[in-house]
């Protein structure tokens, strides 16, 4: 059956066979009124130049020199986000957590791959990765120590498994020196991984402020 | 089904490869398809997260372990369209269609219209009975093992948390696979120590949370 496995060439005609067979099913649906292809394209469009870590980026920041919008982020975060009206309706039951000197989060989905697309865009590789689904709630600080993270040996490590339909973003802490900065010079700290709990935000002496 | 999708806990594979947060979504144009189709798919109500989530699940272990990520969802597509007889192999191999279409439940997605598929469905539902936990509460994950779709995580079964948090009562992915109805249940987020997953030689540091129904539950 053709669904049972992707034949084993090597790495060109394999790449031509995945070109040829999602050709195929993408034509027939079209072909039977299922799809339309130029929806396809918008799509694709979409996550290529629209929905990215830049958004999860701006809530973040505004998070860090607003209190009042933390806390409603921290108590309901489909809420405060659609609030603040970023770019596009963020869905429901997202959650946003919150790292502290005593606290650090992590987040991942071992089960497949639960991400907070709305706001980070489409997961990188590394997250949707066996590597990373089977270690990071056993072994969180090894996980940290392949993005060169180190954290205190007393600090809690909280792993959240995106186990059903509630997505996690993590919201860093507010990195020190940062004081009087505009909500556009702190976005550009605030890195994707920072937002799942595998980095930091960047150092200030990272960025062009 | 304890399928090899449910990793969490497992050893040996290998380091986490980080990579640069502008990289692009897609390494092969083919992916972007891939994802798309399945987008409109489910906005045309072929069907739905948990049976779709189901169809990569019944992937022999070792093709859902060589498979790269898009080439997994393809094959689900592909098997999910075969399955519900949306398509036939032969139109697949021919590369046209060639027999009549199947009624949907779902509306074909436009172009003018794909902001309905960008912004997340929601799974909230009205409870028909109040939640049998409170936060504070220890429960003890139980100790199930369904053939069929389950989105409770065998690390956790058998073992003993507290609930920190209760999200609301959602569509209930066990019954949405097995019966073909929602059936929503109660969802606690349920925070069990390290050590009591893993063992004495665990982090001491360490909390793992996971997000689970009420079925899944029992107090401990």
């Amino acid at each position: 059956m053709p669904h049972d496995a992707i034949h084993d060439h090597d790495h060109g005609s394999e790449l031509n066979e995945m070109q040829r067979r999602v050709r195929a099913l993408e034509t027939v649906l079209a072909e039977k009124g299922y799809i339309n292809p130029e929806a396809l394209d918008k799509i694709v469009e979409a996550y290529e130049h629209r929905v990215g870590p830049h958004i999860g980026a701006k809530v973040v920041a505004h998070a860090w020199t607003d209190p009042a919008f933390k806390e409603a982020l921290l108590a309901d975060a489909s809420q405060a986000v659609r609030a603040l009206g970023v770019e596009r309706t963020v869905g429901d039951h997202l959650i946003a957590v919150a790292n502290t000197p005593e606290t650090h989060n992590m987040i991942v989905c071992t089960l497949c791959s639960c991400y907070p697309w709305d706001l980070l865009g489409l997961p990188p590789v590394w997250y949707k990765s066996t590597a990373y689904r089977s270690r990071a709630v056993k072994e969180p600080r090894a996980v940290l120590a392949d993005f060169n993270v180190t954290l205190p040996s007393d600090m809690k490590i909280r792993v959240w498994d995106s186990t059903a339909e509630t997505r996690f973003m993590v919201v860093p802490q507010r990195p020190d020196g940062t004081d009087g900065w505009s909500e556009e010079q702190l976005a550009k700290l605030v890195t994707r991984d920072s937002m799942i709990g595998t980095g930091l935000p960047k150092a200030i002496d990272e960025v062009d402020t | 089904m304890n399928g090899v999708h449910d990793l969490g806990g497992m050893d040996g594979f290998g380091k986490v490869q980080p990579e640069p947060d502008d990289k692009p979504p897609f390494s092969e144009a083919w992916e972007g398809r891939v994802l798309a189709m399945t987008r409109a798919l489910g906005a045309a109500g072929a069907w739905n997260i948990d049976v779709g989530r189901y169809g990569i699940e019944r992937m022999t272990p070792h093709l859902y372990l060589s498979a790269s990520y898009y080439q997994k969802w393809f094959l689900r597509n592909e098997r999910l369209c075969l399955e519900k007889g949306m398509v036939t192999a032969d139109e697949l191999k021919a590369g046209h269609a060639t027999t009549s279409a199947k009624s949907l439940s779902g509306s074909v997605l436009e172009p003018e219209d794909i902001a309905r598929t960008l912004v997340r469905g929601s799974y909230g539902r009205e409870a028909s009975a109040p939640a049998a936990f409170k936060v504070g509460d220890r429960v003890r994950a139980k100790n199930i093992n369904p053939k069929s779709h389950t989105r409770l995580p065998r690390f956790a079964r058998g073992h003993v948390g507290v609930v920190e948090r209760i999200q609301g009562c959602h569509v209930y992915p066990d019954a949405v696979v097995a019966e073909g109805h929602e059936d929503p249940q109660w969802l606690y987020t349920v925070v069990f120590y390290g050590q009591e997953l893993w063992g004495p030689d665990s982090d001491p540091t360490l909390e793992v949370s996971i997000e689970a129904f009420e079925p899944y539950l029992e107090a401990a």
